[in-house]
């Protein structure tokens, strides 16, 4: 990867054919209902949190020693867990913890993925090999024992929890990326592109990348779902959201102890991580069928 | 297909060492003096210098790394902090346990997943084809601890059929140890059959639009035999690779179903290791299970060209 002439032209784009194949995308995603309905789900769901202080009805934090496991009732439509604080209120902020732990995740698994993926995929040979052992490495490590153990030693919290989880997601992008840039590297516009004398970071961010983006979307979709499930599953462990803040995680690990005396408090957590991941899942597929050329 | 065994192995120890790496690496994300976070409530300067030295916390980082790999590949794994019982036999206590969970959470897999995928393919688009992703998808969605509350809550709670948890050794009672163990196997394995369905209706779908399955049916075969004999044989060759790459989700999904259930296998044992701060037991697990998995592919890989006669060479 020796540099080259820095101020060559960029080979001329054609917009209106990719504004065309994203508008026919679009148009294959929006036929199918599945999909759609993933959409308004994950919508609805980032509404809930991004609204939470307006929506939940009851201050999440708020002890009621008259209220303790209180069944559904009118005026808490969920019950009231042990110390009387309102389920689902305490629900609706856990949307807060669940969709940005899903968001951040990924946000970090792209960001570290993506360049070690492009990177390894373009330049070959030593520099692609040992990113890939390094990637084999991290895929070798099971998902949620990575996580359980990057969390144990970063320490307790939903930030280290979502580092934890990013990192542990890391290898896909960079697989996928690596095997996204073996394609599209041959092809005659990265080529020509090359002949014309652009240096290697320009190729790489604005011909090989743009045409990438695609898969990595599907991807992502689908890994946030992953992502929810991961910090879910961490918090229920005590190693994601620290009490008091909600997280629908740690309510499941609470509700556990009172399966008997409350069993509606492992219902609705656990009913509402299914929901939003199945969206996500749905969202995922729908992209992945829209956004494939052979659908066309 | 010694060049293949050879090409796979020239791969996987590479990966090993930085596996390696990786975990003596997780060491660097303690916060501050890990001769401090190590000594615990123990703020007794002999106590943290006892540490120091034991560890080699005063030597570079590289020294470190190679004495801890010598001692690795000696296979000891270091000692529990909290218990001083050596990690390697923590490890082999509990892995019956779970080899025994993974084994019955496989097979209930496999049972559920490859049927549904192959009847997903042969009806294509039908109602039948529709209700199978749908299940399989929300099969991929529902949490497997969440899925562990609620079947104790039903089926243990409140109809009494089983057992809500805990483990009970074969050879102690063979009965009981079957009714424990069949709540978690059909938690653990319903996530993993979910991903066979989807693997398998995909290659069967490719298969059943392959060359020798039209030429199967224009020689006037059983469509049953078309299918079984010569479309799922070939769709079913991948399921060996994809099987293995099951093991890591097994073994993640193994962490959350002992805790639902209460089984003292692997997965309890890291879980019970992060909340002591027993951080050399942590270290250990993820070694094992990463050395474990890379050491099943490739055994999946040689299983993979014993059967795909272009590898056989």
């Amino acid at each position: 990867m020796s540099g080259t002439v820095a101020t060559a032209p960029t080979l001329p784009a054609t917009p209106a054919a990719e504004t065309l194949r994203r508008a026919n995308a679009f148009q294959r995603l929006l036929r199918r209902p599945a999909a759609m309905l993933g959409l308004v789900v994950v919508l609805a769901f980032i509404v809930i949190a991004a609204g939470a202080p307006w929506i939940a009805p009851y201050d999440p934090a708020a002890t009621s020693w008259s209220a303790i496991r209180k069944a559904p009732s009118f005026a808490h439509w969920m019950g009231t867990d042990e110390l009387g604080r309102d389920a689902m209120s305490r629900l609706i902020w856990g949307a807060r913890a669940s969709m940005l732990a899903g968001v951040v995740s990924v946000a970090i698994a792209l960001a570290l993925g993506v360049p070690l993926g492009l990177v390894a995929g373009y330049a070959g040979g030593w520099t692609d090999a040992a990113i890939s052992r390094f990637t084999d490495a991290l895929l070798a490590c099971p998902f949620l024992i990575l996580a359980i153990a990057m969390a144990a030693f970063l320490g307790p919290s939903l930030t280290n929890a979502m580092i934890a989880i990013g990192v542990s997601a890391m290898p896909i992008f960079i697989r996928l990326t690596r095997g996204q840039v073996l394609a599209v590297k041959v092809e005659d516009y990265v080529e020509a592109a090359r002949a014309v004398g652009n240096p290697h970071a320009r190729i790489l961010l604005r011909h090989i990348l743009p045409n990438i983006v695609p898969p990595l979307i599907v991807q992502a979709t689908l890994t946030i779902a992953s992502a929810i499930v991961a910090e879910s599953s961490l918090s229920f462990l005590g190693l994601g959201q620290q009490p008091p803040a909600p997280s629908w995680g740690s309510m499941l690990n609470t509700a556990r102890n009172f399966m008997t005396q409350a069993p509606w408090l492992a219902f609705w957590p656990g009913v509402t991580i299914c929901v939003v991941v199945f969206a996500f899942n749905l969202l995922g597929d729908g992209l992945r069928d829209a956004l494939d050329p052979k659908e066309g | 297909m010694q060049g293949f065994l050879l090409s796979r192995l020239a791969i996987s120890m590479p990966t090993l060492l930085i596996v390696t790496v990786l975990v003596f690496g997780l060491q660097s994300l303690l916060p501050g003096d890990i001769a401090l976070v190590l000594a615990g409530e123990e703020n007794d300067p002999a106590g943290i210098a006892f540490i120091r030295e034991k560890y080699r916390l005063d030597d570079p980082v590289p020294i470190r790394y190679l004495a801890w790999l010598v001692q690795v590949v000696q296979g000891d794994l270091g000692h529990s902090i909290k218990t001083q019982i050596p990690v390697t036999d923590l490890i082999l206590q509990k892995l019956p346990v779970t080899a025994q969970l993974a084994f019955w959470s496989m097979l209930v897999a496999l049972l559920i997943g490859i049927p549904a995928g192959i009847i997903a393919a042969v009806k294509k688009g039908t109602a039948l084809d529709h209700t199978a992703n749908a299940v399989g998808l929300a099969g991929l969605s529902i949490p497997n601890f969440w899925l562990g509350i609620m079947l104790i809550m039903v089926v243990a709670v409140e109809w009494g059929a089983l057992p809500p948890g805990g483990y009970t050794p074969p050879t102690e009672s063979l009965a009981d140890n079957l009714a424990g163990m069949i709540m978690p196997a059909f938690v653990l394995g319903s996530g993993i059959a979910a991903v066979f369905m989807r693997h398998t209706r995909s290659a069967m779908l490719s298969a059943l639009t392959a060359d020798y399955v039209r030429t199967a049916r224009a020689k006037g075969l059983f469509e049953r035999t078309v299918i079984v004999k010569h479309a799922l044989r070939n769709a079913l060759v991948p399921v060996i690779t994809l099987g293995a790459l099951e093991l890591g989700q097994l073994f993640s999904g193994a962490v959350l179903t002992e805790t639902v259930f209460n089984i003292p296998g692997f997965g309890r044992l890291v879980v019970e290791a992060v909340f002591n701060r027993d951080y050399a037991v942590v270290q250990g697990v993820v070694l094992f299970t990463a050395t474990a998995y890379i050491l099943l592919n490739l055994l999946a890989d040689l299983l993979y060209a014993l059967v795909n006669p272009r590898l056989r060479g």
